[in-house]
């Protein structure tokens, strides 16, 4: 009995304990970020924001929840039911099961797996599930179209983002989130994955469905897209995995691009900040550039999005692909060379 | 005890699914049950410890493939009961595909029973999991011993892709195509025009 207790019992808690350490901060997270976005989109607009519910409006998003969850849940007649409540749990539950793969510090991962980077891409091309089953499920031809809009922008831009982590992988050689922070590059190779992060930036923009490629809920078109008929906690639980998914967007920029928990350039007298708080920030400083992006730019058109998706960002990722190849080559910078 | 445990879960959940695909009435939710039936597979190649392929899978046929089926098969109204009138027909020659396949599984089973040298002397050496990553040993397999083969299978690929376009490509003679470079080089001066018009006199 002592022997099941010691296999079994305590690495389960210790691992539930883990996870809590993750997901608890990062929900709280999701509740700001939304409170951010409306903060940081009034400003732009000269606005005040929300300033009623507690200081500043610090406990709106805690009283969004609270009307959200009062809300009568209701299920069209012609939807198909299981297939209809099914579409946002496996959106929220994708968007905190990838979490389990990103290092916040050095060390400090749930599952520290070799392919974890596979793992992530795998996760976010699964993503477009939900939204597909809920625009077909939801029996309406506003939802079906959102749904529809979304599978095709999203495999669209996996393509290029795939490309993308290509050129990264290029540069240290590891499929290991943890070790592709670590890796250490010449500075020649930094500067030609700036473009790579630009490109990859934009392409979460468009796997997130946010603004300015946010057609499948289009609400000047569409009404609402794929959420038309959801309310309630369904309609909470899209919203919520929308956000996070944001913030996960985020993370594999920080960690592929920005250097992940270790602080930027290299400075070595920053090193007295502790890594989980340089994450964080990183973080953030990705996710203001999502916000940024919505306060300034005007929706695509559908078929200037596929344009760009595939006859620009496709063809200069595959070049950049060879490019770095070539490059790395030719400086004998290949990593296990 | 614990992957045994989720070895049964899995591949029950595989067998299950993959038999629901079949045998489903509504098509959207036979291609909702082939992605459990692939996730499934998946977690099965992880157990296996083969957890490059195992996420191939995921991204490949979960991520792409099904994406477009399922899109697919939304679109157009498939009417199933149609489909499924000539099943009697068709059953012995799946049927006799299927003996086949499973007496490959066999035949491979009772070989590596009688025989456990058999399995080393069809795949290369396997490295030690803790020297090199499964990534790696695939690579250095892959471009190495079978460069040939896998360049050729790259090769098959992109001429069945080029068919596909081949073949779907029709030329549009009304269709409107957008110009960036030339929306962008245009100026005010050469689409606008202010003209002082006398009172009386109009304009040509």
């Amino acid at each position: 009995m002592a022997d099941l207790f010691t296999t079994y019992v305590v690495p389960v808690l210790w691992i539930a304990l883990k996870i809590m350490m993750i997901v608890v901060p990062l929900l709280m997270g999701m509740a700001y970020l939304t409170y951010a976005e409306r903060k940081i989109l009034a400003a732009m607009q000269m606005r005040q924001g929300p300033m009623v519910v507690g200081m500043y409006g610090l406990l709106q998003p805690f009283a969004d929840a609270v009307k959200l969850l009062g809300k009568e849940t209701i299920i069209p007649t012609g939807a198909n039911k299981f297939v209809f409540v099914m579409a946002p749990m496996l959106t929220f539950v994708l968007s905190l099961v990838a979490w389990a793969v990103i290092p916040v510090s050095d060390g400090f991962v749930i599952a520290n797996i070799n392919v974890g980077v596979l793992y992530l891409f795998a996760i976010s091309s699964m993503g477009v599930y939900g939204i597909l089953m809920a625009g077909w499920a939801s029996n309406s031809h506003y939802a079906f179209l959102g749904g529809l809009r979304a599978a095709a922008q999203m495999v669209s831009y996996e393509v290029s983002m795939g490309l993308v982590l290509v050129t990264v992988l290029l540069t240290t050689g590891s499929l290991n989130l943890s070790q592709i922070v670590t890796a250490e590059h010449p500075w020649w190779v930094s500067l030609l994955l700036f473009p790579m992060f630009v490109i990859f930036v934009i392409s979460a923009l468009a796997e997130t469905n946010r603004s300015p490629f946010d057609l499948p809920e289009g609400e000047s078109e569409l009404v609402g897209g794929f959420n038309v008929e959801y309310s309630s906690m369904t309609f909470a639980l899209f919203f919520l995995g929308e956000y996070m998914n944001m913030i996960l967007m985020s993370g594999m920029t920080s960690i592929l691009f920005l250097g992940g928990w270790l602080p930027p350039f290299g400075i070595a007298a920053l090193g007295f900040i502790p890594g989980p708080i340089w994450f964080a920030l990183k973080v953030c400083f990705v996710l203001f550039i999502f916000i940024w992006a919505r306060g300034t730019m005007p929706r695509y058109r559908y078929d200037q999005l596929m344009r760009l998706g595939w006859k620009v960002f496709l063809p200069f990722t595959l070049a950049w692909v060879v490019l770095m190849a070539g490059a790395l080559l030719y400086n004998n910078a290949l990593p296990g060379m | 005890m614990i992957e045994a445990i989720f070895f049964y879960i899995f591949s029950a959940v595989l067998i299950l699914s993959a038999a629901m695909v079949v045998s489903a009435r509504n098509p959207v939710h036979a291609v909702l049950f082939l992605i459990l039936a692939f996730f499934n597979a998946a977690s099965l190649f992880v157990m296996l410890g083969a957890e490059f392929i195992a996420m191939t899978l995921v991204i490949v046929y979960v991520g792409a493939v099904a994406v477009l089926f399922l899109f697919v098969v939304m679109m157009l109204d498939i009417n199933f009961a149609e489909l499924r009138r000539g099943m009697m027909k068709h059953l012995p020659v799946g049927g006799f595909v299927g003996v086949v396949l499973l007496i490959e599984l066999i035949w491979l089973y009772v070989t590596s029973q009688i025989d456990p040298s058999a399995a080393s002397r069809v795949a290369s050496p396997v490295p030690d999991a803790n020297v090199i990553t499964n990534t790696h040993a695939l690579g250095q397999v892959l471009y190495t011993q079978y460069v040939y083969p896998f360049q050729i299978s790259g090769l098959i690929l992109l001429v069945a892709m080029i068919g596909a376009i081949t073949l779907t490509l029709r030329p549009l003679p009304r269709a409107r195509r957008q110009n960036v470079s030339k929306q962008v080089s245009r100026e005010v001066k050469d689409v606008l025009k202010v003209i002082k018009v006398e009172t009386g006199a109009g304009v040509e």
